[in-house]
């Protein structure tokens, strides 16, 4: 038989999306009710298997009452809010943020960002030749995977996923402050003297490729990366017997990375390092 | 949490700088030796992990006495509060006085902020930098503003050493900046704080009496003066009389953000979640703001005896009193008091025999404008980097260490001692009816007499500039400090009250009234202004983070240029104010951009 957890019910409350009106569980914050109506709110900082950090502040809308803006993905839905999404104000912001992130990060990888730029008509260029940028070069300094910080928009969700959202190795920060802040191990030494127990759970959240498989690097670096040839299959893990989910991403019968899906209700898109980076058996035809 | 340790030592001045402040360490889990004991059991570890607070006094300790924070010293740190040596790197690399590269043992912070840079800060800066290059011993860093605008150009050396030596030159010259980096122990004497304020003395004064005339470290002259009748009347009245009398006495926020007093105090008190906190914000870094130090240094035990009130009206047993890093004396003075009224029975398990127990931890701040944010400041202290956190929930309901809190800044808790030897009706009949009580001004800049004004509110601008006898030739009045706006000289007659001043459209903020005459050009202090910011930024988010990178690019393009040459930039700057105001974290990155702008909207800086 199986069970289907249902979870402890939750009050259903009303307020105001774009003017009409919605009803969404006690506890769900904006962004969720504009999902459930159909509506897409850029994100970038929100992780679903993570707490809201509300950093990037793409997701900003207008709150009837709020001097400021509010970010979607963590302000709570409240009985009687009135939130517009599509106003000149929210999507001016928008567009400011994702010109300033534009202009300082390489977003290449990121995805769905080249649309949103085109939908808010951002034009990141602006800010003239001389806008300073992160300029960093890739860290590779182990065999598993790159941080490539020059992508990075400093989103937490790595430092969170380390920390105690999940893994709790604490292996990275945020160092530095400003526009000089970077995600470090301490002392900004190699990844191989600090805490890192290679579980890769950072790389699963990492929203932008700052972070990615060292396979996934060498390939784009080479060429040769290519999404519409992959294959995602997904598996169970044969190493323990916790039986977490593998999904296997292949190209050219070779496995090139390796996730794990989110909804999974034990490990919630987290795996080791032998889940995670321990594949090569399979691959080994000799 | 498996915690991972470098192979790298502290020396022994570092781990003895530790040491003095934790106490010697129990196990080897906390960093000593491994004994026969451990072998036996492991202890400390979730008690340890409760002392994550002291992270910060822990990196204070080290870098007083070395001058900069080495790996074996974060390490072992690290160790003795198991702590992720990642994280206390974060927060090391958080604060502009710390460092974690060698540097010489002394530095010099050279003030090259508003009211310095009109006082000639940057000749100044490059006179010191001649004298004292490589291998002088002494590191000199350009610094934002040091509270001493009523004495600009200033300075403040700090000596690391066993104890660290501290000198304030103010105002300084290239030869007296040197003389207090290389000497600080026979540097002159700071003039005392009675001399920023220019009415010291007069009858008609009620925050600043006692300032000039009462000895700040005598406890006896201080209760002579007054002191301690008001706690003597909060406890006659009870915790909800005391909030009534607050409540009704109209006092708000004068840290500037306005924010009723009352209604905070009601919020916390009223929270079921326990224990209470009380934090006095005396991390005040805003440009050209200097009145909380003026009170810290003039008469510490005021603001003892005000959070004592405080506490007792919300319910709280433990207060911190966040100081700025940047104030030495203050914090002399503040040790002090805290020290005398503790032995009076003022402070502990028993203030006033009156059965209340309540005590007050001072803690330092290193050089982090961000810090003043209340929510920052609440990171600092519990050990984390100095970064706002999103509201709600707010501090009243989940504040520091996640618990119930009360947050005021120090103007705002003094004002409740006369609130309470006056009563509430006396009180609110100073000043107008939406902004009660006297007000505290920080005048500097082209005016013959800077310091601390007090005036019951509503007293107009052109009225205080002339109590301080404006230079000729007035450009522009900065009101608020950085974070606040320009006025023409033309519009003097502005009241200065919260009303009257959102009224013209500007804001009075923390009560910065900095006057420029038409020597200094404009855009070089905008530039000025906009480089505070980017310093400044925590780099949460986005918008201010690169936000106020792309506003100093900007200025920097048009520093020279004015009408059409200017107009795009000016376009854009406005584009990314814009956002930034409206979609930054916190107060921060959203007032970022208002003096600017107004000095384009109401000067015409760049026409």
């Amino acid at each position: 038989m199986t069970v289907v957890p249902l979870g402890i019910p939750r009050r259903l409350l009303e307020f105001t999306l774009d003017g009409e009106p919605v009803r969404t569980t006690e506890g769900s914050t904006i962004l969720d009710a504009c999902r459930a109506a159909g509506k897409d709110i850029p994100t970038l900082c929100e992780g679903d298997t993570l707490r809201p950090k509300n950093a990037c502040r793409v997701c900003v809308v207008e709150v009837e009452g709020s001097r400021t803006l509010v970010p979607a993905c963590s302000r709570k839905a409240e009985a009687g809010m009135e939130v517009r999404t599509g106003t000149e104000r929210a999507r001016h912001s928008r567009k400011i943020v994702l010109e300033l992130l534009a202009s300082s990060v390489d977003l290449s990888t990121t995805p769905r960002v080249a649309g949103w730029i085109k939908e808010y008509e951002a034009k990141p260029d602006r800010f003239g030749p001389e806008a300073a940028r992160l300029n960093e070069e890739p860290k590779i300094d182990n065999e598993l995977y790159v941080r490539d910080y020059d992508k990075c928009i400093l989103c937490y969700k790595c430092v969170d996923a380390c920390g105690d959202q999940w893994q709790n190795s604490f292996a990275i920060s945020v160092a530095g402050r400003g526009f000089d802040a970077r995600i470090a191990v301490e002392h900004d030494a190699p990844l191989t003297d600090s805490a890192c127990v290679y579980c890769g759970n950072c790389i699963e959240v990492c929203p932008t490729g700052a972070l990615s498989f060292k396979s996934e690097f060498d390939m784009r670096a080479a060429g040769t990366w290519d999404e519409s040839a992959q294959t995602e299959t997904t598996t169970v893990c044969a190493y323990c017997g916790v039986g977490c989910n593998l999904t296997l991403h292949v190209q050219d019968n070779e496995i090139v990375k390796v996730t794990s899906p989110h909804d999974n209700p034990v490990t919630h898109g987290n795996l080791c390092i032998k889940g995670r980076f321990g594949y090569q058996h399979v691959q080994n035809r000799d | 949490m498996d915690l991972h340790f470098g192979d790298s030592k502290p020396t022994d001045d570092e781990r003895a700088a530790v040491d003095a402040l934790l106490g010697p360490p129990e196990s080897s889990w906390e960093g000593a030796d491994r004994s026969d004991a451990d072998l036996r059991w492991a202890r400390g570890g979730r008690e340890a992990r409760d002392r994550r607070d002291l992270l910060l006094p822990g990196l204070h300790a080290i870098n007083d006495r070395i001058g900069w924070i080495s790996e074996g010293a974060l390490d072992y740190l690290c160790r003795r509060l198991t702590v992720p040596p990642a994280e206390a790197y974060g927060v090391a690399t958080f604060y502009a006085m710390f460092s974690v590269k060698p540097r010489p043992s002394t530095v010099l912070h050279v003030c090259t902020d508003l009211a310095c840079a009109a006082a000639g800060a940057s000749e100044l800066c490059a006179g010191i930098e001649a004298r004292l290059g490589l291998g002088s011993g002494v590191s000199v860093e350009r610094s934002p503003c040091l509270g001493l605008c009523e004495r600009a150009p200033a300075a403040l050396a700090i000596k690391a050493g066993d104890p660290v030596r501290t000198a304030v030159s103010a105002p300084t010259t290239v030869h007296d900046a040197v003389l207090a980096a290389s000497a600080p122990d026979s540097a002159p004497e700071e003039p005392p704080a009675a001399m920023a304020v220019p009415q010291a003395g007069s009858d008609d004064l009620v925050l600043l009496r006692r300032v000039g005339v009462v000895d700040p470290s005598s406890l006896d002259d201080y209760r002579a003066h007054g002191g301690y009748t008001a706690l003597r009347r909060a406890f006659e009245l009870g915790p909800a009389g005391v909030i009534r009398e607050v409540t009704d006495s109209g006092l708000v926020g004068r840290g500037g953000a306005a924010f009723p007093t009352g209604r905070k105090w009601q919020a916390t008190a009223s929270q079921p979640d326990h224990p209470h906190y009380v934090v006095c914000n005396a991390d005040e870094s805003e440009p050209g703001t200097f009145k909380d130090r003026v009170l810290m240094e003039g008469d510490p035990y005021a603001l003892v005896e005000a959070m004592t009130i405080a506490a007792y009206a919300t319910g709280a047993h433990k207060g911190y009193l966040y100081l700025r890093g940047e104030y030495p004396r203050a914090l002399t003075r503040l040790e002090h008091a805290l020290a005398q009224a503790r032995a009076r029975g003022l402070l502990g398990e028993d203030v006033l025999g009156q059965g209340y127990a309540f005590d007050i931890e001072i803690r330092r701040g290193a050089g982090a404008y961000i810090c003043g944010e209340e929510t920052a400041l609440f990171n600092s202290i519990e050990g984390y980097r100095g970064e706002p956190r999103s509201k709600p929930p707010f501090p009243v309901e989940k504040g520091l260490f996640g618990k119930p809190t009360v947050a005021n800044n120090v103007e705002t808790l003094v004002n409740v001692l006369p609130v309470l030897t006056m009563g509430a009706p006396a009180y609110a009949a100073i000043g107008t009816a939406k902004s009660t009580g006297p007000k505290l001004f920080c005048v500097s800049g082209s005016v013959a007499r800077p310091g601390i004004y007090e005036l019951p509110f509503g007293a107009t601008l052109g009225e205080l500039l002339e109590l301080a006898g404006v230079r000729d030739g007035l450009r522009a009045v900065l009101l608020g400090g950085a974070a606040g706006g320009f006025v023409r000289p033309d519009e003097l007659d502005i009241p200065l009250t919260f009303e009257g001043t959102r009224e013209a459209g500007t804001t009075l903020g923390s009560g910065v009234v900095m006057a420029f005459d038409d020597t200094v050009p404009l855009p070089r202090l905008l530039l000025r202004i906009a480089e505070f910011f980017r310093d400044e930024s925590c780099g949460q988010c986005v918008p201010c983070r690169v936000g106020t990178v792309r506003q100093e690019e900007a200025l920097h393009r048009i520093v020279e240029r004015t009408g059409a040459a200017a107009s795009d930039d000016i376009a854009l700057l406005r584009e990314v104010g814009r956002a930034m105001r409206d979609a930054s974290i916190c107060g921060l990155g959203q007032t970022a951009w208002n003096a600017v702008e107004s000095a384009i909207d109401r000067l015409g800086a760049y026409e």
